[in-house]
């Protein structure tokens, strides 16, 4: 009986890892958004969204494969981001962050009607890639690849974004922008650049979490609404901004989250924000944020 | 914001204390179609219902008593509390004397406590619960399309009297699947199969892969999904990408056309299900199809077809009588019988449930569709007296 169990926690532990490292991916977009330009970036699951669609209408229309969408995707939501930053976020970057908050929650609603209303609520399906179909009989569990893939590429994903941010040249340019813009402008650094980079990159970051989701979730217009509370929540836990907290916390709310399902599913989608209220009452900043 | 708040606050108090208003009966028809315009089940009965029923009057010639026939629309936005206000504007201001679409069972509830105590005829297309002709029956409901008793009695009983007779529930967790489960529990058992487990997942979860481990190590026959629309989809793609479709049975207890579209053929192909009506079933539901396709750009769900045949047959009963009034139209809606394209060997009971055959069909792999519409097999019908739950002795009404 006990083996019995342990065998179905360790299957529940590796299905919460995987959606953790969808938790990580999407709250690294905002928590990178959030540190480095101090934008509450609520078209974030939109974006999601859009990657999703993008992969579906690119195979429709141009027959483009799940693997090159891959690649592309990321890149038409990142200049979708850009265009986004440069002519509205930019004009009122000035204002009080509640305004470009509203503005990008506005543009969330607006992306999620007219999909609605141009493709229906129901979804659409897209087919997972031949390479990745069936899957591996681990000891406790059948794994399908195309699971094992998410979990790969998410992890090699936030790890190189991480390792851009941290431990690079660039990265030491993003977060000196973030501390004391002027100063950097005055290095010659173009900061407005690097601001809008920022932006693209972090919704890019979506955009690819949209196309890895596309074969395994309905793709459908409130696909992003529905995770998007939840990623915040995420990032809240995190600590706004800290990126490897984004990352870390992604994954362990997963875990959290699969094993709720496993012992009372039916608290399973209230789990995190209960985590999230412990936090902050105890650290207020987040798990990894810094106080003050 | 807060004089807004204020205002609606004032507004609430003065309606609920406004006296109960009979309909109007002036001799001109007013229909209110009230759906989901933008959320998850507008598709199902959302703006398709409003085009179904414009369809329906058009059909009937425009007018009614000699007078033309107005429609007017409404999003409920899936919030009782939000469609119970405008259905009360329409009934006590605006002269509306029917409701149709009517999707979400507690949205519909909320509804129905207005519209029946003000004896507003509601043809309910879009909603499950059996509730409508039985915990919460009036006179004025007709309750056209299905209900969860004849998703449960056209499914269920299927796939037990095949043999299958070990359960795991996948139950959404909200009034609606704890009812689908309840009713669907009951037949099973009655049918000589066991429920072996089940697990209750929050509305609108989006990775059902852990329900579906459970489910792999339950033992069952098969796996019911007693869910809707992007929950069904969502969790029966976990359970094909799981390898769980090749061990068990996957019965989807409500799946909308729409739904079964938004399924990879490769997962769903074979999986049975019950429908009040499929478009491709024969000349008659073709024909309409095809002209409400033209129209609203998709095929129809059961609950558009339903909308249309419901408008179509109060119509008629309000020319026959010669009135609006909504006892003596429900009295001719009841002691006559719909027949159209959707109404097969139909009649509305005494308690508002409206009988019909029932379709148990077959989700086609690739292989065998013909276009992007041609989704199911019929097969077979499930007469309407064994489809849907029998009459409550305090729900047979009299005019």
């Amino acid at each position: 009986m006990f083996d019995i169990n342990l065998f179905a926690l360790s299957g529940q532990l590796l299905i919460g890892l995987i959606n953790g490292s969808f938790y990580a991916l999407l709250s690294l977009g905002l928590a990178i958004i959030f540190g480095l330009l101090r934008i509450i970036n609520f078209a974030q699951g939109a974006m999601y969204m859009l990657g999703a669609f993008c992969a579906l209408l690119f195979l429709k229309w141009f027959g483009m494969s799940y693997w090159v969408a891959l690649f592309v995707v990321p890149f038409v939501v990142a200049v979708l981001g850009i265009l986004i930053e440069r002519f509205l976020i930019r004009p009122i970057a000035n204002l009080d962050h509640l305004y470009s908050l509203l503005l990008t929650f506005g543009i969330a609603l607006i992306l999620q009607g007219s999909f609605t209303h141009l493709f229906g609520s129901s979804g659409l399906p897209y087919s997972t890639p031949a390479e990745l179909k069936g899957g591996m009989k681990l000891p406790f569990m059948y794994l399908p690849n195309y699971r094992a893939w998410i979990i790969a590429s998410s992890v090699v994903i936030c790890g190189l974004t991480w390792y851009m941010i941290e431990k690079t040249k660039l990265g030491a340019y993003l977060r000196a922008g973030t501390e004391n813009p002027q100063l950097l402008q005055a290095f010659g650094i173009n900061v407005p650049l690097i601001i809008t980079l920022t932006f693209a990159f972090g919704v890019g970051l979506a955009g690819f979490a949209g196309v890895l989701a596309a074969p395994v979730y309905s793709v459908a217009p409130d696909m992003g609404s529905n995770i998007l509370i939840v990623v915040f929540a995420i990032v809240v836990i995190g600590g706004m901004g800290s990126i490897g907290g984004a990352i870390i916390t992604g994954l362990l709310m997963g875990i959290i989250e699969g094993l709720t399902k496993y012992f009372y599913p039916e608290a399973s989608a209230t789990v995190i924000f209960l985590v999230m209220m412990l936090v902050l009452i105890v650290k207020p900043a987040g798990l990894f944020g810094k106080e003050g | 914001m807060k004089k807004m708040l204020l205002a609606s606050l004032v507004a609430a108090g003065l309606s609920s204390g406004a006296a109960v208003a009979a309909p109007a009966i002036d001799g001109k028809v007013k229909i209110g179609v009230i759906g989901d315009m933008g959320g998850v089940y507008a598709d199902i009965c959302g703006p398709g219902c409003v085009t179904a029923t414009e369809m329906a009057i058009e059909d009937f010639g425009g007018k009614a008593l000699g007078k033309p026939i107005e429609v007017v629309s409404a999003d409920s936005q899936l919030k009782p509390d939000v469609a119970s206000s405008i259905v009360r504007k329409w009934v006590e201001n605006e002269g509306v004397d029917t409701l149709g679409g009517l999707v979400a069972s507690s949205v519909t509830g909320a509804i129905a406590s207005v519209a029946s105590q003000n004896k507003n005829i509601m043809l309910i297309s879009g909603s499950a619960s059996n509730g409508f002709t039985t915990k919460q029956c009036s006179p004025y409901i007709a309750h056209w399309t299905y209900n969860v008793a004849a998703l449960a009695n056209g499914t269920v009983k299927t796939l037990v009297s095949e043999g299958k007779k070990k359960w795991f529930f996948i139950t959404a967790d909200y009034n609606f699947g704890h009812a689908l489960e309840g009713v669907s529990t009951k037949v099973i058992e009655s049918n000589g199969g066991e429920v072996v487990g089940g697990v209750r997942a929050p509305l609108s979860t989006t990775d059902f892969s852990s329900y579906v481990l459970q489910a792999q190590s339950s033992g069952a026959d098969v796996v019911a999904l007693a869910n809707a629309g992007n929950d069904t989809v969502n969790a029966l793609n976990a359970a094909a990408e799981f390898g769980l479709t090749e061990m068990m049975d996957i019965a989807g207890l409500l799946v909308f056309t729409q739904n079964a579209q938004a399924m990879d053929p490769d997962v769903a192909a074979g999986m049975k299900l019950t429908t009040g009506f499929y478009w491709d079933m024969d000349d008659q539901t073709r024909e309409w199809s095809k002209r409400f396709k033209e129209r609203h750009g998709g095929i129809p769900s059961m609950a558009h077809a339903g909308a249309y045949s419901a408008t179509m047959h109060y119509l008629a009963a309000v020319e026959a009588t010669g009135t609006d009034d909504p006892d003596k139209v429900m009295s001719w809606m009841k002691s006559n019988k719909p027949n159209d394209f959707f109404s097969r060997n139909a009649y509305l009971r005494a308690d508002g449930r409206m009988v019909h055959d029932m379709l148990l069909v077959k989700i086609k792999d690739k292989a065998s569709r013909k276009s992007g519409d041609d989704i199911y097999e019929i097969l077979n019908t499930i007469p309407g007296d064994t489809a849907f739950n029998p009459m409550l002795p305090e729900c047979e009404f009299k005019y």
